[in-house]
């Protein structure tokens, strides 16, 4: 039985998770706000029932979810783009720090956004 | 149709090059002809020092791989008249040292194949008495396009996480580890979990899916190992959740 432990297992179940809730959710999202209410296809909701909704605790976390899994999907793929794509697979410590690193202070700063609202 | 059509070959005689060059020949342009018939008929008639492997002629034995026009074929299942009027450039398979000519080495891949145990497990046998081991329609198709694999190496050739990284278990084996970890009579999984989930293993494919793309028998490599990805992370987790419980 192997017992080297790697965080492989933890870093992939983020990777794919984010690259799922960020497939099945931004693009509604990106729609509705980027293309869908600004030209008036869809009547936009008022700024006090979309604060509303904001506030609420379960959107909160579901938008945290999005943020933080879409950031550790971004880290996991662009690390290996530096590795195999540029091949600087020699500089993996600092490329995992600023890959993995990068997704937790997002993830922070996400989750700050969300609750100082 | 013209006639003939040029074969540009690799060739590398070692002792005499320090790097492969290409040697063309003229060989028929027939419509039955596979590139592997228009080697043959260059080593029967043109130049009986090339060196290339080959043995069924049907793609069933795998060993006839080599690099046409760049990408990884079956010699003996590409047809000349594909490439029509030519020329074919014909290399050895990438990623695998050369030995001579289109001949590579596979010691590498025959080396790993045995770790991930590619042979029916069991706990403890069933007397022959008792008969085969039954399995329904099913069971055999959860394996069964995995069982296709003739270890051609066309997606090891294919692969550019093996062409980075030597040590990565690659695409055969971890699919034919997952023929047996999916077959209903296997009990081998947690011994082939260790070499799979490795940092050499699973964890090494970034999933760009050539191997499946290149593969000459419909099997999935790519899809074997993020199938098994999800299978190790699954076990990984609950490991972390559950340390003193076994697998």
């Amino acid at each position: 039985m192997n017992h080297r432990r790697s965080p492989e297992p933890l870093l992939w179940m983020l990777f794919s998770s984010g690259g799922m809730v960020a497939a099945l959710m931004l693009p509604i999202l990106l729609f509705l706000f980027g293309v869908a209410f600004p030209l008036d296809w869809l009547t936009p909701p008022t700024h006090a029932h979309l604060f509303a909704v904001l506030r609420n605790p379960l959107t909160r976390l579901v938008l945290f979810g999005l943020s933080a899994l879409a950031l550790f999907h971004w880290a996991h793929r662009f690390r290996y783009t530096l590795y195999d794509g540029l091949q600087l697979k020699r500089y993996a410590v600092p490329i995992v720090v600023f890959c993995y690193g990068g997704a937790v202070v997002g993830s922070v700063i996400a989750a700050a956004l969300l609750l100082t609202l | 149709m013209a006639d003939e059509i040029t074969l540009e070959v690799a060739r590398f005689r070692p002792g005499e090059d320090t790097e492969p060059v290409l040697q063309s020949y003229q060989v028929p342009l027939r419509e039955q002809w596979a590139v592997l018939d228009g080697l043959s008929y260059i080593k029967d008639h043109l130049d009986g020092t090339l060196s290339f492997r080959w043995s069924c002629r049907m793609g069933i034995c795998g060993s006839c791989g080599m690099t046409v026009n760049g990408d990884p074929q079956l010699s003996c299942a590409t047809f000349l008249t594909d490439y029509a009027p030519g020329p074919i450039r014909i290399e050895p398979l990438h990623n695998f040292p050369v030995i001579r000519d289109l001949v590579v080495d596979i010691g590498d891949f025959m080396d790993k194949l045995p770790t991930v145990k590619p042979w029916l497990v069991r706990d403890v046998h069933s007397p022959l008495e008792e008969g085969e081991y039954l399995q329904t329609p099913e069971e055999l198709e959860d394996y069964q396009q995995y069982s296709m694999c003739i270890n051609c190496m066309l997606c090891y050739s294919a692969c550019p996480v093996y062409a980075l990284d030597q040590d990565f278990v690659g695409p055969a084996a971890i699919a034919l580890a997952q023929r047996y970890n999916l077959d209903s009579r296997d009990e081998g999984a947690d011994e082939r979990l260790a070499v799979l989930s490795s940092p050499e293993g699973i964890w090494s494919c970034t999933f760009v899916g050539e191997c499946s793309a290149a593969c000459p028998k419909g099997v999935d490599p790519a899809g074997a190992i993020q199938r098994y990805k999800l299978t190790a992370a699954t076990q990984a987790i609950k490991g972390l959740l559950m340390p003193r419980s076994r697998r």
